[in-house]
């Protein structure tokens, strides 16, 4: 099994910690892992993506032009990485913000409205554990189980009481992803 | 009258320190810089911590120190002389670590390295020998050159209106918290070299005592690149650099010294 | 036993130099390569080990600050990135001449000038070509995964000292920024001040104890005859860096009809590229120099055998490719294909360039 996945959005949103907690994961899973970000000024404020790769075998580059899946959180993102899925893929998206809708027809297509879930759960910080949720719901490359050593290995032990919180912010999130587009049409 | 008549313990003013080596000093005759190299030596000799000691020589006229200092040395790039003895000073906090520096080293190319090491408060001596001039390169302007004075880079004397003024970088780096004492010396006449002996020496005993930096300056001669005799060069030195840089001491202990 | 974590490369050459025992890293921040300092900072390695670590006052300082601890025996790091670099060449120059045991990293990002901070590799010809002035070359390392950036510290320090001279760790902001898996080795203690004394007392100038004669650490011989052998020295031991000290690894080259020379970030992004190309029917293998210098030339010489072309792939506009060039000795035909600026290409892109400029042509 080989996932390569894009997850791109503002910095700010938890983009990074996002790709951290499922690399993490999969090490949990004894799998290979690499975690590429964008770094620098544009994280600052701007736009922020990482690219994760999560593979049984070594992994060769861990810089990639098209993904197994994309998980876009604005419209930067959408319009840099909409083409970059590869046919039969999967596009996850926040519809918040978003004005221009992917239009492709040969990627499964969901969204996850995770700023109001994470709203309503009263923590904006879990954000991207309600969008990781979506993913999983989805793509189930890592166990629930993993995803929670990965937590504890990314935080700091005086953030372990907010596990549960993050748990169930997973949980909602794999509640509640839409399916947009589930049949392909493939050239 | 044999010549050994005349060399007779009795007879003997100065002597060499043991830690000078044999070497024939590659100095011009009349330069100041072996007195200079054999007060240092015979600081660490008296006090007996020549097994746990480490120069640094300069780029310039000392670049060649290592070569009579009987001491463990360095040759530093430069100007980085006193970035070299902080590193030596930090992995080995228990040794006596010193640079020996020309004022075109240590004021001009090396200012930062000067200035951040100071500012550090490194435990360790700078020995900042200055004759306002470059003698290595053939007597070119420093930035402790004299006003109107002539040099082969300001061959019709120094003008500050293009070229600034005399970098008094002793006084400016004892405002600094880190330099624990700065005492500005002279080494050719006897009186000289025993009041600059006895602030090198109490330079060293800070080191041990772990007090932070003491920067030591020699107001020094430079016959050759002044175009002068050596006795000239003295007189001239008393004239003209003694009012500018002032002898005495700048700092103690921590302590800034009103004048 | 090894540690399993997850890091970036930065972090991961900073955790293994505290545990290889490591004396002082002397630094200056420079994005992209900031971790590592950030790192050492936020463990107090003087607390775990007793290593210093000193933020200078500039990459000019922090070189001369290693130069000095490493001119007492002292094992000593210190890393930038490209505009850094230029600014530690005098120094690099002078460890060279003084024949200084040292561990330099350049994590690079793309130039010239202050270019921008985006990996690149365009930092070849100042690493493997000198870099500084005067006659001397630089053992360099090209670590392509956040394993090697652990691992390579530990072997650097081991070249810097079997040969009297500093090591170049020549990284790049993908393998620096990027996390992955890291085995770390246990702690080993760092020398004690007796071992030094022992190791090193022929050379090291930590003060000339127990009545020995003084050392001298410098790279000045103003006699030209003396001066000359001191190259000449430097210069057999290049030699014997070559004969003894050549690391490379081949990757599907067995049946290869075409080779791809790529190290650092660039093999790791040319591997998926073979990939590619053999799910579509074209043998290409992947020749990665792990030491830039030394430079596997008769590996390559023996390649042009059984090759039709080879393509060197690098994050520029084609510097390792002449060293490519010379080996084979215009055997088979030598392309170049890079991004440069910052961008870094992409598996298929690599692809596009073989069939272009060698299997189409």
């Amino acid at each position: 099994m080989t996932e390569e996945l894009i997850i791109a959005g503002f910095g700010g949103q938890g983009v990074l910690s996002l790709g951290k907690i499922l690399a993490y994961s999969g090490i949990m899973q004894n799998q290979e892992v690499s975690w590429m970000p964008s770094y620098g000024p544009e994280m600052r404020g701007g736009t922020a993506n990482v690219t994760v790769i999560l593979s049984d075998e070594r992994i060769s580059s861990p810089y990639l032009k098209l993904f197994d899946t994309a998980i876009i959180l604005n419209q930067q993102s959408m319009d840099k990485f909409e083409s970059s899925v590869k046919p039969g893929g999967v596009l996850i998206y926040d519809p918040n913000g978003i004005s221009i809708h992917p239009k492709r027809k040969d990627i499964f297509i969901y969204q996850i409205d995770a700023n109001n879930i994470a709203s309503d759960m009263g923590n904006k910080k879990v954000y991207n554990m309600v969008i990781m949720g979506g993913y999983l719901k989805a793509k189930p490359v890592v166990q629930l189980d993993n995803v929670v050593e990965g937590l504890k290995k990314s935080l700091p032990e005086r953030y372990y009481n907010l596990i549960p919180l993050n748990v169930e912010a997973i949980q909602k999130g794999m509640e509640n992803l839409v399916t947009i587009n589930q049949e392909l049409i493939l050239n | 009258m044999d010549i050994k008549d005349i060399i007779k313990p009795e007879n003997l003013v100065y002597k060499n320190t043991e830690l000078m080596t044999d070497n024939t000093l590659s100095y011009c005759p009349g330069c100041g810089h072996g007195t200079a190299h054999n007060v240092v030596m015979g600081v660490i000799e008296e006090l007996g911590i020549s097994e746990d000691t480490i120069g640094v020589a300069p780029v310039g006229c000392s670049v060649l120190a290592y070569e009579f200092m009987d001491v463990d040395m360095q040759q530093a790039a430069h100007g980085r002389a006193p970035a070299v003895a902080t590193a030596i000073a930090r992995t080995w906090p228990d040794k006596y670590v010193f640079t020996y520096q020309g004022d075109g080293d240590l004021a001009a190319i090396g200012t930062a390295e000067t200035i951040h090491a100071c500012n550090r408060g490194e435990n360790i001596v700078i020995i900042f020998v200055n004759n306002g001039i470059y003698g290595m390169t053939g007597g070119q302007m420093a930035p402790t050159t004299l006003p109107n004075m002539p040099s082969s880079t300001s061959p019709y004397g120094r003008d500050t209106a293009t070229t600034g003024f005399p970098l008094k970088i002793t006084e400016l780096v004892a405002n600094l918290p880190g330099v624990y004492s700065a005492s500005r010396h002279a080494v050719h006449t006897h009186k000289h070299v025993r009041k600059a002996k006895k602030a090198i020496e109490k330079a060293f005993k800070d080191t041990r005592l772990k007090k932070g930096l003491s920067i030591i300056e020699i107001v020094s001669n430079c016959n050759s690149g002044w175009k002068m005799t050596p006795c000239q060069s003295n007189q001239w030195m008393e004239e003209n650099m003694f009012p500018f840089y002032e002898l005495g001491d700048i700092k103690v202990n921590g302590k800034l010294v009103n004048k | 036993m090894a540690e399993l974590k997850l890091m970036k490369g930065n972090e991961a050459l900073a955790e293994a130099a505290i545990r290889a025992g490591v004396d002082a890293y002397f630094g200056y921040p420079i994005t992209p390569q900031t971790e590592i300092i950030e790192y050492l900072m936020m463990e107090q390695p003087e607390k775990r080990t007793g290593m210093v670590v000193l933020q200078a006052e500039s990459e000019v300082a922090a070189i001369n600050m290693v130069y000095g601890a490493a001119g007492t025996g002292k094992r000593v790091l210190t890393s930038s990135s490209s505009p850094g670099m230029s600014l530690k060449q005098e120094g690099i120059s002078y460890m060279a001449g003084a024949e200084l045991p040292a561990v330099i990293v350049n994590v690079v990002r793309g130039g010239p000038g202050l270019g921008t901070i985006q990996p690149s590799q365009a930092d070849y010809f100042q690493s493997v070509k000198g870099g500084g002035h005067g006659d001397y070359k630089l053992y360099v390392l090209a670590p392509a995964s956040v394993q090697e950036m652990a691992d390579f510290v530990e072997d650097a320090f081991e070249i810097a000292f079997k040969y009297m001279a500093p090591v170049l760790i020549l990284s790049d902001g993908l393998i620096g920024q990027m996390m992955e898996k890291v085995y770390l080795k246990e702690q080993k203690p760092r020398w004690t001040e007796d071992e030094i004394y022992k190791m090193h007392n022929n050379w090291a100038t930590f003060g000339r104890k127990n009545g020995r004669e003084r050392n001298i650490i410098t790279s000045l011989d103003l006699k030209s005859e003396k001066m000359e052998a001191r190259v000449h020295r430097l210069y057999k031991k290049y030699a014997q860096m070559e004969a003894e000290d050549l690391r490379f690894e081949t990757i599907q080259c067995d049946d290869a009809d075409y080779v791809i020379v790529a190290y650092g970030s660039s093999a790791r992004i040319a591997q998926k590229t073979v990939d590619l190309a053999r799910a579509k029917g074209i043998k290409v293998g992947l020749l990665r120099p792990i030491t830039l210098f030394p430079f596997p030339k008769k590996q390559l010489m023996e390649l042009t055998k059984q090759v039709k072309g080879i393509l060197s792939v690098e994050l520029n506009m084609g510097q390792m490719v002449e060293d490519v060039r010379l080996a084979v000795e215009h055997k088979v035909p030598v392309e170049h294909f890079g991004r440069t600026g910052g961008i870094i290409h992409t598996p298929e892109e690599i692809l596009e360039a073989l069939q272009q400029k060698l299997i189409n042509n």
